[in-house]
């Protein structure tokens, strides 16, 4: 299998001096282990709805899963046009994505696992608690210095790589449910009996 | 689909057709509706679009949000069954450029970071590739049939476009194609009344076609094969078959059980209403409905079986599901099981009358093997964030392209490259999924929170993407070939590729770079990352557009080519290939509708061949 996600050697060997400077949140065993769930196979049933563990087991312990919502709502809070993260199960989400025997998603699992990890340990080196029991404010403070690959600073480079990876998975999961169609306006996959073109109100707006 | 088993499949048949694709299904209309008794193989699983496609899903629906995984290469949705990049227990062999000499089994199924010289797309279904395609439905022009002519470079067709334009106003008409007569340079009008009427425009569209006009890039309605309206299925069918009526009730019959388009979901996971071509909804049920068809399937062919005269007799085949070998017999074979599969079978018939394979007496049978040139590139476009809302997700596929349009720079030698390629465009306010926001942080900044949420709705629907698809000239170091020792779990011989771009491809991959950066560019939009100038790291892997023809290229000089200009081997007067392996050129022009209507041509030779007797 070629995987263009995986970490090379040097990349996973400054994620595991990091993780292992930290209170671990994480079953390191996990990683030993691997993913030896079989995927849904080469002619599953594409009608039908699923579900996290619907295909594989999940991942997650209480404590990640925890973590992992309250990072979410973080990222994606509820606000006047949608819920959060939380409310549309995106954590649940995020366990599916990790839990996959996939390629692209166990190079995810380790980035987001040990990304977890960091996280929970820069929450305790900096606060003395876990990421969960943190204010909000105290959130921010952490967030802002890992929001953004490329305005990292020095220590902050894995959270960062981590934040950025957790953030479009999260985005992913959030945007692609029926309330996160509703927040941006995606108004299509409806049956019509005929296709308009945009409205005069688009045209005007676009000056065409 | 109504099937039989190998049990119960006739002692003979007037003619065995191998595949159930494009080519296939075509080749079974034809025959079929002119009374011919036909049995189809088909090596991958029955398959039903009515009951298997998932209609208007969403990807929340799906594990994974439905992502592509190396189960389902192009997502969860995809309607591909059995393959994709790779099938289970059907190896291929490629080289690799990271890896020593020699061959490798190909794994990838990452077109971004695959080191493989070729990659080679087969589904295991009924219907094949057509279930999933595109469904853009481009003419070849008098150009492209014969290139040679016009460039020095290549090899033309035996025949030209004024002797293949019926039997494309005959494919548009039976499979539906909407789209424009623009009188454009090489790029052919179909006759007046075949084409339905496209569809409008898109926001994201109109501004493409704004900036391409400001750069002399012409940007006009595509041709796709999906029904913006019932077909008129009397006018159709009897235009279709003006002499027999019983033909068509039977085909127009089939046209009123299709519906138009709904304007959702896309057309990618096949369609239950039957409103885009598939051979599945479109070939298949008025092939049966003639009593003429017999479809087996998991029947895998191993080898065209030969009599003492040197004629086929049928074909060997596994019965995928029994294990069993089995032998159809036939009068005649027509394979149309993919260029490079059909190859394969040829190169596997072997024996003392043809020791090299069969029709290979040229030894040619593999060779000039083509791709599509394929490179792409995305852009931001400020003027369309915080865009009013509104439905547009239209056919799902492009209402707008570009043809080619600088033939006559390339004739007065002032471009360095020299073939054609078109820009297919896509974007807008897509159904989201999890690629809808990958890199936005580049954008924001790297927000979250609230201010994210805002930026998501500030960004949606702003991004547009071109893609490139141009002519590969055919060369002497593109070509498959069977392995002399690996087999697959059926015990067949698998293929080997040798694939290699030229400077042509490489140049065009270039140019495609800088027209799409400047069209973004003149949009007032940002390119995501840059444009790519060297051609070769431009250009996508060989195989990888998935327009695979050559291999059993067609000729006037049984020394130089495999086929007659009707798709007859010189060397076996009872066997055709209508598959994309008679292909000598292949024009930017997506391959299928050309499949169709040379199979069509080449079946009604076929047809008048068995009617004096001389087959």
């Amino acid at each position: 299998m070629n995987d263009g996600t995986r970490m090379d050697r040097r990349e996973a060997l400054k994620w595991i001096a990091a993780a292992s400077a930290t209170i671990s949140v994480l079953d390191l065993s996990s990683f030993a282990k691997g993913v030896a769930a079989k995927g849904y196979g080469t002619d599953p049933n594409l009608v039908d709805s699923y579900k996290p563990g619907d295909f594989w087991p999940l991942t997650f312990t209480r404590e990640q899963h925890r973590l992992v919502s309250v990072l979410c709502d973080v990222i994606l809070p509820a606000d006047e046009k949608s819920p959060s993260a939380t409310e549309l199960k995106v954590p649940d989400f995020l366990d599916e994505w990790v839990s996959a025997p996939y390629p692209y998603q166990q190079s995810d699992r380790e980035l987001i696992l040990r990304g977890l990890d960091w996280l929970e340990g820069e929450a305790h080196r900096r606060f003395q608690k876990g990421f969960a029991d943190l204010t909000a404010a105290q959130h921010t403070q952490i967030c802002d210095d890992i929001c953004s690959v490329e305005r990292a600073g020095s220590g902050m480079e894995a959270g960062a790589k981590f934040f950025s990876r957790f953030r479009d998975l999260a985005m992913g999961g959030f945007y692609s449910t029926p309330a996160g169609f509703k927040d941006l306006q995606y108004l299509g996959n409806v049956p019509l009996t005929k296709f308009d073109g945009p409205p005069p109100e688009v045209l005007a707006y676009l000056k065409l | 689909m109504p099937l039989i088993t190998s049990s119960k499949t006739k002692p003979s048949y007037d003619v065995i057709v191998v595949g159930s694709g494009a080519a296939g299904g075509q080749s079974a209309y034809a025959l079929c509706l002119s009374g011919s008794k036909v049995l189809m193989l088909e090596a991958g699983r029955n398959y039903d679009p009515l009951s298997e496609t998932p209609m208007l899903n969403t990807h929340a629906q799906a594990p994974l949000r439905g992502a592509g995984t190396p189960d389902k290469p192009f997502g969860f949705y995809d309607a591909t069954v059995n393959g994709g990049w790779r099938v289970p227990n059907e190896p291929y062999l490629v080289k690799r450029s990271k890896h020593g000499p020699g061959w490798y089994e190909a794994t990838d199924v990452t077109l971004s970071t695959t080191d493989q010289n070729f990659m080679w797309w087969r589904p295991r279904m009924l219907g094949g590739r057509t279930n999933h395609w595109g469904r853009i439905a481009l003419r070849m022009g008098p150009y492209d049939f014969k290139p040679r002519e016009r460039d020095g470079l290549g090899i033309n067709w035996p025949y030209g476009y004024e002797d293949l334009a019926p039997y494309y106003d005959k494919v548009e008409a039976l499979i539906g194609v909407f789209g424009t007569n623009e009188g454009l340079e090489n790029t052919p009008n179909s006759s007046e009344g075949i084409l339905l009427p496209p569809p409008k425009p898109r926001a994201y569209e109109l501004l493409i076609k704004k900036a391409g006009a400001g750069l002399n890039v012409p940007v006009v309605p595509s041709h796709l094969a999906i029904l913006t309206q019932a077909l008129d299925a009397n006018k159709v069918s009897n235009f279709l078959h003006p002499q027999d009526a019983h033909a068509a009730a039977i085909t127009a019959e089939a046209m009123r059980n299709r519906l138009p388009c709904i304007w959702a979901t896309p057309c990618g996971r096949g369609c239950a209403i039957r409103a885009n071509y598939q051979s599945t909804t479109v070939h298949l049920p008025p092939s049966l409905a003639s009593g003429n068809l017999d479809i087996l399937t998991d029947a895998m062919v191993r080898e065209v079986t030969i009599g003492p005269d040197g004629k086929a007799t049928g074909v060997h085949y596994i019965d995928k599901k029994t294990r069993k070998e089995l032998h159809a017999k036939a009068r005649v074979v027509v394979l149309a099981a993919s260029g490079c599969e059909s190859a394969r079978i040829l190169l596997n018939s072997r024996s003392h009358l043809f020791p090299n394979g069969l029709a290979n007496s040229s030894g040619k049978v593999g060779h000039y093997l083509m791709d599509t040139v394929g490179s792409d590139l995305s852009g931001q476009i400020p003027a369309l964030e915080n865009c009013p809302a509104y439905n547009e997700d239209g056919v799902s596929g492009m209402h707008l392209y570009s043809p080619w349009w600088l033939y006559k720079e390339q004739l007065a030698g002032k471009i360095d490259f020299p073939r054609g390629y078109h820009i297919e465009i896509g974007g807008g306010r897509e159904m989201p999924g999890m690629e809808t926001f990958t890199g936005l942080a580049d954008f924001t900044g790297g927000t979250y929170g609230k201010k994210l949420k805002e930026d998501a709705r500030r960004y949606y629907g702003s991004f547009v993407g071109f893609a490139g698809r141009g002519e590969m000239i055919p060369n002497e170091d593109s070509y498959c070939e069977v392995d002399p020792d690996r087999k697959d779990a059926w015990g067949i011989p698998v293929l080997r590729f040798h694939f290699k771009w030229s400077e042509h491809e490489e140049k065009q991959a270039a140019h495609m770079q800088k027209t799409f950066a400047a069209i973004i560019e003149a949009m007032g939009g940002k390119v995501l990352g840059k444009p790519e100038l060297n051609g070769r790291q431009a250009i996508a892997p060989g195989g990888s557009i998935i327009h695979e023809v050559g291999t059993t290229c067609m000729g006037n000089d049984p020394k130089k080519s495999v086929l007659n200009q009707y798709c007859q081997a010189w060397d076996v007067k009872n066997l055709f290939v209508t598959d994309g392996g008679p292909f000598v050129s292949n024009a930017d022009k997506n391959p299928t509708l050309t499949i169709m209507a040379n199979a069509w041509r080449a079946c009604d030779y076929l047809i008048a061949e068995m009617k004096k007797g001389d087959i």
